[in-house]
């Protein structure tokens, strides 16, 4: 842990965003995680792209569960609202939230203990309801907080660091994220921001439940060549759909895309997801195709990352329960309590 | 690129910008933190081992050092390191027991030096503690040349020049004062084993114009006059004077005439106000004593009434550019203007003179009457004839004479012990981990966000009435500590071992300016535009190190680091580590001990 405060100084030629704020407006405190904690890239990355999206931070709530993953909204957009919960529990806190306002941008941020073991079921639970909403689970295969048990992630035959070995397969987030009905599924690698960084951008932009599973190694106790989420494991075994990159709605397009290889997904502000594929039969529309690419590259030892899966079609929470299109701290005591003639009027429907 | 070599000696030296850009490389941030431990004396001996003068050059430095000082780049004002220096100086304890012993044994090599100033002085320092015996002539009955003639008391106290100035006289010269060298042949004759020209730049200009030969008695030359203040033999001037020129002399000479009974004091000079040479310090010092600076104004006649200077007239100009982009200043058409005046200082410039060496003594000078010089050793095409200062290259400034007389020392000593005087020393580096504790570091990585601290002044109604009380009156302890806690140490460096890096971008994600980026290798161009903020100030360096497991290699960009250590407080491997570069320029003792 760091002693001192981060120098304000900030690199000259920082540019500010639309609102007037640098990268540097938008960070949190100083980490207190252990140097080289990937989550400390997926801070970094979340900084980044709400900056560079011109995100108000007022306008974003951050919530998270119990863990070194679920530490991390401490260290971003110290200006937004936050909320750290219960262990396992946050998806519970960020749906009550979201219905109480639904016009916030949500960052969910969770780890692999937080929603694979103790919070899966709550887990399970928010992906089928769609809450308009970006889930992070940094996932590092280890209960890093306790000193390096295996976590349910941690893939089979994967050894911590004290020599333990996991008998069991790995309950694999993403897929598992597709299955419950996510309508924007994403995975990465801590260590690579060009893609991290768009894939959080498309994630908040996405009407639905957007999910993405990082990769985020823990340098402490999941670092050994042993293991499926160290860092060399990692650097040798990820493989990428291809650049990603977003642009937001109010930018104008300046990038060549090549025709056949390169597709657009226009969401439904208007932003533009340029996907430069490697695999040009891939196609993030179809959930089979999906899971399958997840799986082929896990029977050969690597990590699908990359947007692995979209539908722009689904309806979220919201729309399939019909709830008024403001938030509720904005609606005004005749609209909450529209008085006795609609009283009777709704009395009068259970007759 | 190819990895950076961090064993050459200028690389890392070149990143302590201060130290980089000064002439005599004095460690600064070194003494910096020195001084913020309140250990004055040690901080004075680093600066005086370095540039012999630091009372004086704390009051009088041409501060090359904070231009290019890195806290400019990423705030505003650098570091006040001059005042710094002074407070090393004012503070310090009694720090005769630490000067240099000087053998009474010596070593049969007699050393003559020309003109006793900073310079010669310096070659002295040097020589004197290796067993050289030194002959020091000087025209004057006093020693200390420009620092004692030029500078006026009021910007440095006798006190602090006389101190420093026995430091070097009291380790036992030869002094011939008040003896002035007309022929070097001469002096070759007298059959030293060496002689050093350290005579400044002596002859001042003066403006013949129109008038000049009737009102010349009241028209200076503007060092003459200052030398003539130094030395008492002048004490008055007439109550309305004119300055002519726009550089430090000017600034000297108007401050000087403030006191010495000049009430309407105007400067003017002939471009604008911000291509005046004088430093921005010396300006602002002048315009608080209430003197105008009137620029675009070319001076045309000097005016006389009843045979006396009355006035001079001038012609107002406009700055603009020809079709070459060359600076022109063409007369606006206005009426001429008018300044009355009782006294006109010229300081407009000033020449080296060599009139008192003989042309047949095989030390050639060049078309501007400069001696011709090998640059490194300060040797002239006379083997046993050296230079330095003013003489040397021209008019410059104290800090650099110091410099010419550190290497001219060294050049001496390497030719009378009949070594190759271009097989110089190396420099003395020291490259050492500041690492404490995981999170500990051995120098103070909490730097102070506050700005600038002023040097605080004495009251002008007191100032102005005395040609001797001090102007500034330097920082107390409180704000000299205040102002230390603004220097970003950047001699603790940050060297990246690659074999230790896991690429886990903690370093990357902490940089406060965005310094570090792990990228694909490419041409130096290319690099300095892709990396995470780009790098456009060509002047600092990318370190670069060796290819990285993914392919990559690491690269910083030197610009902006703040010296933090933050990289390397989050670095799980230590790979980044903070380390202490120390530098000092090899002197004529480290020859010795070779």
């Amino acid at each position: 842990m760091s002693y001192i405060r981060k120098p304000k100084f900030q690199h000259p030629d920082l540019q500010p965003n639309a609102l007037g704020f640098t990268r540097r407006d938008y960070e949190g405190t100083l980490t207190t995680l252990c140097g080289g904690c990937g989550h400390d890239s997926i801070s970094a990355a979340i900084i980044q792209a709400a900056a560079d999206m011109s995100l108000e931070p007022h306008r974003v709530a951050k919530i998270s569960g119990i863990g070194c993953s679920s530490k991390i909204p401490s260290y971003f957009l110290s200006k937004s609202h936050g909320f750290n919960s219960v262990h396992g529990r946050m998806p519970s806190v960020a749906t009550g939230a979201n219905l109480a306002n639904k016009n916030l941008h949500y960052i969910g941020i969770s780890g692999d203990g937080d929603s694979a073991s103790i919070g899966l079921g709550q887990f399970c639970h928010i992906v089928r309801r769609r809450i308009n909403m970006l889930y992070i689970v940094a996932n590092n295969g280890t209960y890093g907080l306790t000193k390096g048990q295996l976590s349910a992630t941690a893939d089979l035959g994967s050894i911590t660091k004290a020599g333990d070995e996991s008998l069991y397969d790995n309950i694999d987030m993403a897929s598992l994220a597709i299955e419950l009905g996510a309508s924007f599924v994403a995975r990465s690698f801590s260590g690579d921001k060009q893609q991290l960084i768009p894939l959080i951008q498309a994630g908040l932009t996405h009407k639905g439940f957007a999910f993405i599973d990082v990769v985020s190694p823990c340098v402490t106790f999941n670092n050994t060549d042993l293991s499926a989420h160290g860092y060399k494991n990692t650097w040798e075994n990820y493989v990428s759909l291809g650049q990603i990159d977003f642009v937001p709605m109010r930018e104008e397009i300046t990038t060549s895309y090549s025709a056949g290889k390169d597709k657009e997904i226009t969401l439904h502000d208007g932003s533009v997801i340029h996907l430069h594929k490697t695999d040009a039969n891939y196609d993030p529309s179809n959930k089979e195709n999906a899971i399958n690419h997840i799986n082929t590259h896990k029977k050969n030892g690597e990590i699908a990352t990359g947007l692995l899966y979209i539908d722009q079609s689904m309806a979220d929470f919201h729309e399939l329960q019909d709830t008024v299109d403001k938030s509720l701290n904005e609606l005004n005591s005749s609209e909450l309590c529209p008085g006795n003639e609609a009283l009777q009027n709704i009395n009068q429907t259970f007759k | 690129m190819k990895p950076t070599d961090i064993k050459n000696p200028d690389y890392f030296h070149k990143v302590v910008d201060c130290q980089w850009a000064c002439p005599a490389h004095t460690p600064v941030p070194e003494y910096i933190r020195l001084i913020a431990e309140k250990r004055y004396s040690d901080a004075y001996m680093i600066n005086w081992h370095s540039n012999v003068f630091p009372g004086i050059l704390g009051r009088t430095c041409d501060r090359p050092c904070e231009p290019a000082c890195r806290r400019g780049r990423v705030e505003e004002e650098p570091v006040a390191i001059c005042r710094l220096k002074r407070v090393a100086a004012d503070y310090k304890s009694d720090i005769k027991d630490r000067l240099p012993s000087v053998p009474e044994k010596k070593n049969g090599k007699h050393i003559a030096l020309v003109g006793a100033g900073p310079a010669s002085l310096t070659v002295a320092r040097d020589l004197l503690p290796l067993g050289y015996e030194i002959t020091l002539f000087e025209k004057d009955h006093l020693s200390g040349g420009a620092m004692r003639t030029q500078i006026p008391r009021f910007r440095l106290p006798s006190e602090v020049l006389e101190e420093e100035l026995h430091y070097i006289l009291d380790m036992g010269i030869n002094c011939r004062f008040g003896e002035e060298i007309t022929s070097m042949k001469a002096l070759l004759d007298e059959g030293f084993d060496a002689i050093f020209v350290g005579t400044g730049a002596p002859l001042g200009k003066t403006l013949k114009l129109p008038g000049f030969e009737e009102a010349k008695s009241n028209i200076h030359t503007g060092i003459e006059w200052l030398a003539n203040v130094a030395f008492e033999h002048i004490s008055s001037i007439g109550k309305k004077v004119i300055v002519l020129g726009g550089g430090n002399t000017a600034m000297d000479c108007c401050r000087t005439s403030k006191r010495l009974g000049g009430e309407q004091v105007t400067v003017t000079v002939r471009s604008g106000f911000d291509e005046m040479k004088a430093s921005p310090w010396e300006i602002e010092d002048a315009i608080n004593e209430d003197i105008p600076i009137v620029n675009f104004h070319v001076p045309k006649r000097y005016i006389l009434e009843n045979g006396r200077l009355s006035g001079m007239e001038f012609e107002k100009v406009k700055k603009e550019y020809d079709s070459d982009g060359r600076r022109l200043l063409t007369p606006t058409g206005e009426d001429p203007v008018i300044i009355p005046c009782d006294d006109v200082l010229c300081a407009i410039g000033q020449e080296n003179s060599f009139p008192w060496i003989e042309k047949d003594l095989g030390i050639e000078f060049d078309q501007w009457e400069l001696p011709t010089l090998n640059k490194n050793t300060f040797q002239s095409t006379n083997e046993r004839v050296f230079f330095g200062g003013d003489s040397a290259l021209g008019p410059d400034n104290i800090i650099t004479a110091v410099a010419h007389g550190h290497d001219a020392a060294l050049s001496i000593h390497l030719t009378c012990q009949n070594e190759d005087i271009n097989d110089r020393p190396s420099p003395i580096t020291n490259l050492s981990s500041q690492k404490m504790g995981i999170h500990q570091w051995s120098y103070d990585n909490d730097i102070s966000n506050d700005v600038r601290y002023a040097v605080p002044h004495a009251q002008k109604e007191k100032t102005l009435n005395d040609l001797n009380l001090e102007v500034e009156l330097g920082f107390d302890e409180q704000l000299a500590f205040n102002e230390t806690m603004r220097c970003l140490n950047c001699d603790v460096q940050t060297v990246f071992t690659d074999k230790l890096c896991i690429e886990c971008d903690a370093c990357v994600d902490i940089c406060p300016t965005d310094c570090i980026t792990f990228t694909n290798n490419s041409d130096e161009q290319s690099l300095r535009g892709n990396l995470l903020a780009p790098a456009p100030n060509q002047d600092q360096d990318i370190y670069v190190s060796d290819c990285l497991e993914t392919g990559r290699i690491m690269a910083k960009n030197e610009d902006l680091c703040l010296h933090c250590g933050l990289c390397a407080e989050r670095c799980p491997t230590s790979a980044w580590d903070m380390q202490k570069y120390l530098f000092n320029t090899a002197k004529a003792e480290h020859a010795c001990q070779n």
